[in-house]
Formats: structure tokens, sequence, C-alpha cells
């Protein structure tokens, strides 16, 4: 073969891999056109502001809106104690090649690839029947925790979204030089100074960018909520933390399968679609936006 | 006489200011030491309760006598008389007045939209992958990877809502489908789920190789593509085959796709294009209707421990492979 058709083939393939990429890109774009198309008409004051009506063909989705924000605000406040506490263990405080750093890093990575229905199951299973169960038989005898409800749903996204926290920390933590604790440490600040003033504040951009990916995950997630606390309808917002609660995702997936008039109700369902992926892509852009910020502070 | 040496204080006090500032900072970084490692355990703590709590509920199935005569493992595997005159079949029926409990039609459904699913999207995730670390232009790559992750951030259940209005119609317009939600549609939606994991993993295990093998093939003539293919590609063979692993666990484990666009009827048919039933979407169809302690809910239990062990297996053999890769090009590497 000669060399100017070996290189002829070369682009030709070349440009094969160019197309894939092409197609992976024009998949988000139908989707995105999609929902863009057919749920900007439903947008609407009243869209945001009120709940479903009855047979889900008008009125909006703010109890979904609601029950959505409360609950990933209560994932954020229980992953991101545990969630950053693991980092620094692993980054600051274990030896690299320890047995329990390493049994801790298997144990996350395996954490990651647990299906959400599977989390659904535990959630049932531990926080609901067994926690929940507990508490109410602590009480008394009534039945409060021991069913389905928002801080269940809230507990279960937390365990999910465990590893999505630890890996953006532990990115973040490594980013820090390590010239600044040596610095902090040379100056006779304790280990636990160093980490309080220094490396923990130089890692708070990237912390940030952890969290916000995990309430973009947490926010999404259905399979897991569906089975620990999700309302099918529900105009009324949760009051407490043992109330069940309306829920974005799940709110499409009803709207999509479950509505009496599935036709009449698309207008509603379009609409749903397109504030929860706008939800979703505004808190991914914002995740990129932090990271890329962080690593200019960090490096300049 | 020589002058008396004056007691000079360690340089660490003077700085924190007093001698009792000593201790009590020890004590705090103790502290802090312990509550760190303590938290550490919650990751661990977290998987042995997933496994521990769902086989507990699970168990039921194998000790209460009742449940196990109505789901033995013969009826849970193995063809069972189910109507007189008829062959014995593998039927997933729990609600019914004789339960049905063949689990078979639920692996081979999760099977057949978990292979579409991969079919799809592991030579396009691949072939992007390559583009992106061996042709694409620096800007371009930089474009690339965060709409990559755009689309990874797309919740599955949107992805679901797309194949169900507008991916059905498509599909069964241009291929004449004798049936709108099927696993070749279930599985088209979910290739969109798990490209972005191809993807990601497969640039990662391209993207270290080392330049200087490059240098070495395009000296001795070789082009971009021979590059890529004879080079790079068997060079990060294993990561490569790592991602398809990882892909095909998280295709298996995808609820709210499969519920959506599947059709969920649980066949026994070697078609893609009949509807199917999986095995996590028959865990979130059912477990709303069922009673509490009873054997249809261990049953849906017993799934979970199914996949959960499926989805460790998967997930050990992808991390042992990349492990085995990083540590070549280590040895490698060395002068």
């Amino acid at each position: 073969m000669t060399s100017q058709r070996r290189h002829a083939l070369s682009r030709v393939f070349g440009g094969l891999t160019g197309a894939a990429a092409a197609l992976i890109l024009l998949g988000l774009a139908v989707i995105l056109i999609d929902a863009v198309g057919g749920g900007w008409a439903a947008l609407s004051w009243r869209f945001f502001t009120e709940g479903p009506g009855e047979d889900f063909t008008q009125g909006g989705i703010f109890p979904a809106l609601y029950g959505t924000a409360v609950l990933t605000l209560l994932m954020t406040v229980a992953v991101l104690p545990f969630g950053v506490a693991t980092a620094v263990y692993l980054h600051e405080y274990a030896r690299p090649a320890g047995r329990l750093a390493r049994l801790v890093r298997a144990a996350i990575h395996n954490l990651a690839g647990v299906p959400s229905i599977v989390f659904g199951l535990f959630g049932l299973g531990f926080f609901v029947h067994t926690v929940g169960g507990s508490l109410d038989a602590a009480a008394g005898g009534g039945l409060t925790y021991a069913q389905p409800g928002l801080l269940w749903a809230a507990l279960t996204l937390a365990v999910l979204t465990l590893p999505v926290v630890i890996v953006a920390t532990e990115e973040a933590l490594r980013a820090v030089p390590q010239e600044l604790r040596l610095a902090s440490l040379a100056l006779g600040a304790t280990r636990a100074q160093t980490l309080m003033r220094v490396t923990l504040p130089g890692a708070l951009p990237g912390i940030l960018t952890g969290a916000v990916l995990a309430v973009s995950r947490g926010a999404g997630e259905v399979a897991p909520v569906l089975l620990t606390g999700v309302a099918f309808f529900m105009p009324e917002l949760p009051d407490s933390l043992a109330s069940e609660f309306m829920h974005l995702g799940y709110h499409t997936y009803v709207l999509a399968t479950q509505a009496p008039d599935v036709d009449a109700a698309r207008p509603m369902l379009y609409g749903t679609v397109l504030v929860l992926l706008a939800l979703t892509f505004l808190l991914n852009l914002l995740a990129v936006v932090l990271r890329s910020r962080a690593r200019r502070r960090l490096s300049a | 006489m020589p002058d008396r040496v004056l007691p000079v204080p360690h340089p660490r006090r003077l700085l924190q200011g007093g001698s009792r500032a000593r201790p009590r900072g020890a004590l705090t970084d103790k502290l802090v030491e312990l509550a760190v490692t303590a938290a550490a355990f919650v990751g661990i703590a977290a998987v042995v309760l997933i496994l521990l709590f769902i086989a507990k509920e699970a168990l039921p199935l194998f000790l209460d006598p009742a449940q196990r005569s109505d789901a033995s493992l013969a009826k849970l595997f193995l063809p069972q008389p189910w109507r007189t005159g008829q062959p014995d079949a593998l039927i997933w029926q729990p609600v019914s007045q004789v339960p049905k409990v063949s689990v078979v039609p639920l692996l081979l459904g999760t099977l057949k939209v978990s292979s579409v699913a991969v079919a799809l999207a592991v030579p396009v995730g691949v072939a992007a992958a390559l583009f992106s670390s061996e042709f694409a232009p620096r800007w371009l790559r930089e474009l690339l990877k965060p709409v990559v992750e755009l689309l990874a951030g797309v919740p599955s259940v949107v992805l679901g809502f797309f194949a169900l209005t507008t991916l059905a119609t498509a599909l069964q317009d241009s291929f004449e489908l004798p049936y709108r939600l099927n696993a070749l549609l279930a599985g088209v939606a979910m290739s969109l789920a798990i490209v972005p994991i191809v993807f990601t993993v497969a640039e990662d295990a391209f993207t270290t190789v080392p330049g200087t093998w490059r240098e070495a093939s395009f000296a001795l003539g070789g082009t971009r593509w021979e590059t890529a293919v004879r080079v790079v590609l068997p060079a990060a063979a294993p990561g490569v085959l790592g991602a398809c692993v990882l892909a095909f666990g998280r295709a298996a484990g995808e609820t709210m796709i499969v519920l959506m666009a599947s059709g969920n009827a649980a066949l026994v048919s070697g078609s893609i294009v009949d509807p199917a039933r999986t095995v996590a979407a028959t865990i979130a169809a059912e477990m709303g209707e069922v009673v509490v302690g009873g054997m249809h809910y261990s049953l849906l239990f017993f799934l979970g421990v199914l996949l959960f062990i499926f989805n460790l297996v998967l997930n050990a053999t992808a991390g042992a492979w990349v492990r085995a890769r990083v540590r070549r090009r280590e040895g490698a590497g060395a002068p």
C-alpha cells in the first residue's frame, strides 16, 4: 500500500471516529430539542406556583418542585459531613497503601456501582422498616416513622451520592499544594489546625462542586425514592420529616405512564421534563464552572 | 563562671502561646483524626448494610416453610406445570391464584435489553473516545468532555420519557415493529445512558498510554489511524474491556428507562423486538403492591440480592483489569 493511500485511509477512519462523537452530540441535541420544543409552551407562572389538577391535565408542579428541593437539601446535609470526612481521611490521614484505606476505597468503588433500585430496597428494608420501626416502637407503638417518608428517602439518596462527594472532595484536596500544608505545619500549627484553616478552605470550591453534582444526581434519581417515600399525588406540601412528598422525576414518570388521559396530560409532561432537565443541566454547568475556577485559583 | 543558660521554651510552644496549649492542641488533633477515621467507616458500613438488609428481607424465601414451597429453587429457575395439557413453562406471575415465580423471563429480559444497549454504546463510545484522544484538536476535546458529562447527567427518567414518547414512534415507523414498546427500544434508550460511561473510561485508558509510544509509531512511518489501532488500542485494551463491563453492569441495573420503554411483559422469547421485563423494572413496578413480609415481598428482595451480587462481581472484574493495566504501565515506564 502506498503511503498516500495509507494516509487517506487514516483520514477516512479518523473521520469515522469523529462521526461517532458527533452521534453522541446528536443524541443529546435531539433530547434537548424535543424537551424544549414540547415543553416551552407549558411554562407559565401558574405552572411553577400551583399544584397539579386531579386529572393531571392542568395546574402546575409546585409541590413536586418543593418536594425535590427539600429532599435534596436534607440529602446534602446528611451526605456532606460524611463524604468530606471520608475524603479527608483517605487523602490527609491514611497511609496510601494501608489496609483500611484500601478497604474504604474498594467499598466506595462498589457503592458507586450499586444499581439505584437496590438503594431503594435498602432504604425500605433498613431505614423504613428497621430504623423507623425501632423509632416507632420506642415512641410507644404508633405508626409515624415505619412508613416511607421524606427523611428516609433523603437518607437513602445520601448513601447513593456518598461516592460522588468523596471523589470530588478527594480531587479538591489533591489540588491543594503540599507546600501550603508544610508551611502551616512549619509555623507550628497542629494537623487539625492545618486541616481546618488551610487545607479545607483551599479545597472548598472543589467540595462545593461535589455537593452540586450530588444534588443534580439526587434530583434526578427516581428508583430509590419510588420505594422510600414519594407520593403519586399530594397537593398539600409535606409538613414533617415523616410525610410523603411529590418529586419532579417521579412526577415525570407518573405523567408519562399513569395519567388517566396521557394525551391530555402531555403539555404538563413536557413542561415537567423541561424543568427537570434544565435543573440538572444548570447544576452540572455550575459544577463545571466551579471546578474550572477552583483549578485556576490553585494554579495561579 | 559562665553565664547561666536561660531555659528557652520550645519554638512550637512559643507560637501557640503558653505551655498548656500544646497538650490541648494534641488532644484536638487526636480527636479530629479519630472522627475522620470513624467517618471513613461509613462507606464500608453502607456496602455491608446494603447487602445485609436486602438479604435479611429475602431470607424468609429460604427459611419460611410456606414461602419455601411457594417459591422453591425449582419454581424459581425450572419450567413448571401451569395448565393441564400444556407443556411446562417458565412464567412470572407472582400475583395469581397459584403464584408462578420463574425468574428466567426476567433474567432473559435483562440480558436482552442490556445486550442491545452495550452493542450500541460500546462501538460508538470507544470510537468517540479514540477520536477525542487521538484525532480531535485540543479545543474540540475540551468541548466534547463536558458535553458527554451533560449527557451522563440526564436523569434516566427523562431518557425513559424520551423513549416512550418520541423514540418509540420513530423506531416503530422506520422498522415496522409489531409492538410499540419493546426490548430494542429500551436498549436503544439505555445506550444513551451508558455511552458516557464507555466514553469516559475508554478515554481515560487511551490518555494513559505514554505519548512516547505514539511518537515511536509516527517515527516508524505509522499514520494516525495505524497508531491509534495498533499501538494505543492494544495498550489500552484492558481499560476498554473494563469500560464494557462497567457499562453492562450499569445497563443491567438501570430501572426507569426499561420500566417506561420495554413494555414490561415477562416473555420467554429470543426476539429483541418483543416486549421484555427486566429484574430491576420488576422490583420497581411490583414493590408498591406487595404485602410486607409476604412471599412476593421476599422474592423482590431476592431479585435485589441477585442484582447487587452481579454488580459486585462485574465491578471487581473491571477494577482488577484497570489496576493490572496501571501496574504494567508503571513497570514498562521504569528506566
